[in-house]
């Protein structure tokens, strides 16, 4: 019940950050907003037990929820037969450069810290 | 044989059958992944998503016919975006403690990753609406199309990127990694939440528990991060 009760608090965050975003025009998108918003709400111990509860299952199986997009790479079939490697280039070397800066800079940081 | 076609017609339209052959595909993928110990080539997503395309073609079902059942567990994407807020909030006080070298191993490691993107792919002479796709590719994918849409790019593309992108980092982490000799786990953890978004933090939470949480973390930054400051840098050029 508890995971329901979060899933209700996580709905209504984000849908009061897709009002926010579309009423006022912001540049963030509403599950973005949602997000912050909950973030402020979670000093409440009603709302942090149950959204816990939803949070863990929903992020416990994270990868699940991106194989429907995953599996719409194959109606690129004309971009990928036309520049297929050339991306598949980018993204490997990007993702390995934005990986090594990101450990790089943590680690020499909270070195200096101590 | 005829009724087995007929059959198949009929269950194949139903949004039943994106939904089954999407979480028993999953479910066995995750279980031999598990029999393996993990491997980082036996990726779970990476599987279901073969298994599934070569599903479709064969059978000779449409993508949307397929999305029809599917979008119910694509759905969960935003709940989920929302759901951040609580690693973030769980590890608040150690967050407030290391705040400036949290958000400035954000800021290099994402500005790293989208201009290493655009600028390869322009090198590469990748045409304007796929370079628009890809600066988002480290942000997970609800967050990676709407910013797509609002740079110009192609929201369906920057999702099929965000996930190769996620694929990629959650199968090569842990050897960059460790070629670079870096072997804190929240650290490692960060790195892969950073570049790799979701599906890179799934894998860090399989891995370590400080991994796992500080790629949750890294996730939710990111995301704000990007989705505030992208469209305004894209706006300078």
């Amino acid at each position: 019940m508890d995971a329901l009760k979060g899933l209700a608090w996580l709905l209504l965050a984000q849908s009061a950050g897709e009002l926010l975003a579309r009423g006022l025009h912001l540049p963030l998108p509403g599950p973005v907003l949602g997000l912050l918003i909950l973030l402020a709400t979670l000093r409440w111990n009603a709302v942090r037990a149950p959204v816990g509860a939803a949070a863990d299952v929903l992020l416990g199986h994270l990868s699940l929820l991106f194989v429907p997009v995953g599996v719409g790479v194959m109606t690129h079939v004309g971009l990928i037969t036309q520049y297929g490697a050339r991306m598949l280039v980018v993204i490997v070397l990007s993702t390995w450069i934005g990986m090594a800066v990101t450990a790089l800079v943590l680690r020499s940081l909270l070195r200096a810290r101590g | 044989m005829n009724s087995f076609v007929e059959l198949w017609v009929y269950l194949s339209a139903t949004p039943l059958f994106g939904l089954t052959a999407t979480l028993v595909t999953y479910v066995l993928a995750q279980t031999v992944y598990e029999h393996l110990g993990h491997a980082p080539w036996a990726n779970p997503v990476l599987w279901t998503v073969l298994t599934l395309a070569v599903l479709l073609t064969l059978s000779g079902t449409a993508y949307p016919t397929y999305f029809a059942g599917a979008q119910f567990i694509h759905f969960l994407l935003g709940p989920a975006v929302v759901a951040l807020a609580w690693p973030l909030w769980q590890r608040r006080a150690e967050l407030r403690a290391r705040a400036g070298a949290v958000l400035a191993a954000a800021l290099a490691g994402g500005a790293a990753a989208a201009g290493a993107a655009v600028g390869l792919g322009w090198a590469l002479g990748l045409p304007a609406p796929v370079l628009r796709s890809l600066a988002p590719k480290s942000i997970t994918a609800p967050v990676a199309m709407g910013i797509a849409e609002q740079l110009g790019g192609i929201p369906a593309l920057a999702a099929a990127f965000a996930v190769v992108t996620g694929l990629v980092g959650a199968i090569s982490a842990k050897y960059l990694f460790d070629a670079l000799r870096i072997s804190q786990p929240e650290v490692r953890g960060f790195a892969l939440g950073t570049a790799s978004h979701g599906i890179g933090a799934a894998r860090a939470m399989q891995v370590h528990p400080d991994a796992g949480a500080y790629a949750g973390l890294a996730l939710g930054v990111q995301v704000v991060l990007a989705a505030l400051l992208m469209p305004f840098i894209a706006r300078l050029f």
